[in-house]
């Protein structure tokens, strides 16, 4: 973005991604290492809303399971390291190739239905993975995994440091900002964008609208596997809990808040969650009555999240 | 085979059906008339059963409490209507599912802030807490049997309801075309109201009868109301009738899944293997049959064409 471009919603996207680069020199400095834990899980969660906001907010396709994604990374971790495979090479490539099969079968069948049936399928599904994993009890079932290890990969990068997890996660989420961007922009997220806008018109164009949209659920649905795999790494542990339709529900709430259908609003979105849920539970035992309200005003009142207050005008004009 | 075990696990599966439809009929007129997903429902569902437990306190009757504890769930779903609900008829599924995400959040957190963290045990009457003695060999449950007698009383009162009056003919007028009977002159907010109200007061009833087996507890809410949904997906939105059935079938499948599907897989796999995959599979039965309906009749089982 060239400076005479530069807007006051580019200007909070660089500001926003100067702070997040610039956590760990601050952390040091402040000597408040717990900053740094909520910085990577705003991250690695960052990346999982940047990729539902692929499917939710380009394509208007309402996934209301996409946790589910999460919960197969992180259990991709989790279960070599159970049988002691630390190569994370091979972690990441059974995370993504996992959730990119889960999501290819799933996505045959949810793309069939439209609206609420949509959105009730694709959480079906995420309780078909969450009952799944409930019952392995070799891998604790419901009480969860504990990853005792993190992933290897070479000499240099060592994921025991908070410092490099937290710098292999913030550049992950640039490369996936970088490669929605390139998604969104390409002929392929025409498609998409235009199918959101009128499905019949881009069928009628002679396009099989059906192939696109499963094409990019299950590259929403890989990029999410993989931030999973970082959350797995993050945590050191993993429980069907994380795959709750509650959590679903979350990601979507961030996305919305952010501002749905723009590329930096899911950022903003996880950030303002994370930092209001920090702030709140530490105020107030009953936060999450604050918190739910919170929600519905957004919803009420809050057209477009975020994004769209930076930007100065209101998405859902151009809803259909 | 032990027949006994057989009659209560069908008993069972009926009640849990039952108590479905209780919900799944409510969420599907909202559904099906106001076009509203209310994954809030739920909360009605745990508003019942803790209203109940007090109010059964309060009057030192279960009888008495139920009574009581009805009206004021439907006060609550009116509010609720009033205050939230009411602005999302224009807007889009996103904003539903997230608004009443949020009205899920301030309910189990306001429940918490009222009646604390633990949850409340309603004593049953010694009339309802004894058992039914059919033959020599099965013997069953009172409560059960109650809880399924009123909720197919309730079931046949509110299929009269629909199809037998004025008002029914409107909700099924509304349910088929919104803009064509608010041109008809019906007041369709009112119509609205009403019709969430019937909703909030069949989820209350739905978990006032199951708080005396399980205790009422926060949260309770949140996993049924997911099953009512697989169950009017199945069924078809707007169908009461699909609720029916659906939620029977449901009910029945979910509960024979859990307690016997271990023995069906010992037929064709060893001991063990069938030991660890049958409580995965019959955690999943439902909602594989749901993928399985919906990838062959993407609206459900009597659900509307072209929606």
């Amino acid at each position: 973005m060239s400076l005479s471009t530069l807007t006051l919603r580019g200007f909070v996207t660089v500001l926003m991604l100067a702070v997040l680069a610039l956590v760990p020199p601050l952390v040091d400095l402040t000597g408040n290492a717990f900053l740094i834990d909520l910085a990577t899980r705003c991250v690695i969660l960052a990346i999982a809303a940047v990729s539902l906001n692929l499917i939710l907010g380009y394509g208007r396709m309402i996934s209301f399971g996409h946790a589910a994604y999460l919960g197969i990374g992180a259990y991709a971790v989790g279960i070599p390291v159970y049988y002691e495979i630390y190569n994370g090479y091979l972690h990441i490539l059974v995370a993504m190739a996992v959730s990119a099969v889960f999501a290819f079968a799933t996505g045959l069948v949810c793309l069939r239905t439209r609206g609420v049936n949509f959105i009730m399928i694709t959480m079906a599904f995420a309780q078909m993975v969450f009952f799944t994993f409930v019952s392995m009890e070799e891998y604790g079932g419901d009480d969860g995994l504990v990853i005792e290890v993190r992933s290897e990969f070479s000499r240099f990068i060592n994921l025991e440091d908070a410092t490099t997890l937290y710098y292999v996660c913030f550049a992950s989420l640039l490369v996936v900002l970088y490669l929605v961007k390139r998604i969104v922009s390409s002929r392929f997220g025409m498609v998409i964008r235009g199918a959101r806008g009128n499905e019949l018109r881009m069928q009628s164009l002679g396009f099989d609208t059906f192939r696109y949209k499963l094409i990019c659920y299950v590259i929403a649905g890989t990029i999410c596997g993989f931030a999973g795999a970082l959350l797995g790494n993050f945590t050191n542990f993993i429980s069907p809990e994380m795959m709750d339709w509650t959590r679903s529900g979350e990601l979507i709430f961030m996305v919305v808040l952010g501002g749905a259908g723009s590329l930096f609003g899911p950022v903003l979105g996880v950030s303002v969650f994370l930092l209001l849920e920090e702030f709140l539970s530490g105020l107030w035992l009953y936060w999450q009555l604050v918190f739910g309200i919170f929600l519905i005003l957004v919803v009420l009142f809050a057209n477009g999240g975020i994004d769209s207050w930076l930007s100065g005008r209101s998405k859902r004009s151009h809803d259909s | 085979m032990d027949w006994t075990l057989l009659t209560v696990q069908l008993l069972n599966g009926l009640q849990l059906g039952i108590l479905l439809f209780l919900l799944a009929s409510g969420l599907t007129l909202i559904f099906g008339i106001m076009d509203v997903v209310n994954l809030a429902h739920g909360s009605l569902y745990m508003a019942g059963a803790f209203l109940c437990a007090t109010f059964t306190q309060w009057f030192d009757s279960f009888l008495l409490g139920l009574l009581a504890a009805l009206p004021a769930v439907a006060i609550i779903g009116l509010l609720v209507e009033l205050i939230v609900i009411r602005r999302l008829y224009q807007r889009d599924h996103l904003d539903h599912v997230l608004a009443t995400f949020g009205l899920i959040l301030a309910f189990d957190t306001l429940t918490q802030m009222i009646w604390g963290p633990d949850g409340q045990v309603i004593p049953l009457p010694a009339w309802l807490d004894g058992q039914v003695t059919l033959t020599a060999d099965i013997v069953l449950p009172t409560y059960r049997l109650a809880i399924i007698t009123t909720g197919l009383l309730v079931g046949v009162g509110l299929f009269v309801l629909v199809t037998q009056t004025r008002l029914g003919m409107r909700i099924r007028a509304g349910a088929t075309n919104r803009t064509m009977i608010s041109a008809l002159g019906i007041n369709i907010g009112m119509l609205f109201s009403i019709v969430f109200g019937i909703g909030a007061v069949l989820a209350g009833l739905a978990g006032m009868m199951i708080a005396p087996i399980t205790e009422a507890s926060i949260g309770m809410g949140n996993q049924i109301i997911i099953v009512a949904f697989v169950v009017i997906v199945i069924g078809g939105i707007g169908s009461i009738k699909g609720a029916f059935i659906a939620a029977i079938l449901v009910g029945l499948i979910d509960t024979m899944g859990r307690s016997y599907l271990d023995v069906l897989f010992k037929l064709f796999m060893s001991a063990q293997n069938a030991e660890t995959s049958a409580p995965a599979i019959s955690a999943m039965l439902i909602y594989i049959l749901m993928a399985v309906i919906l990838a062959v009749r993407p609206t459900g089982l009597f659900g509307p064409r072209g929606r």
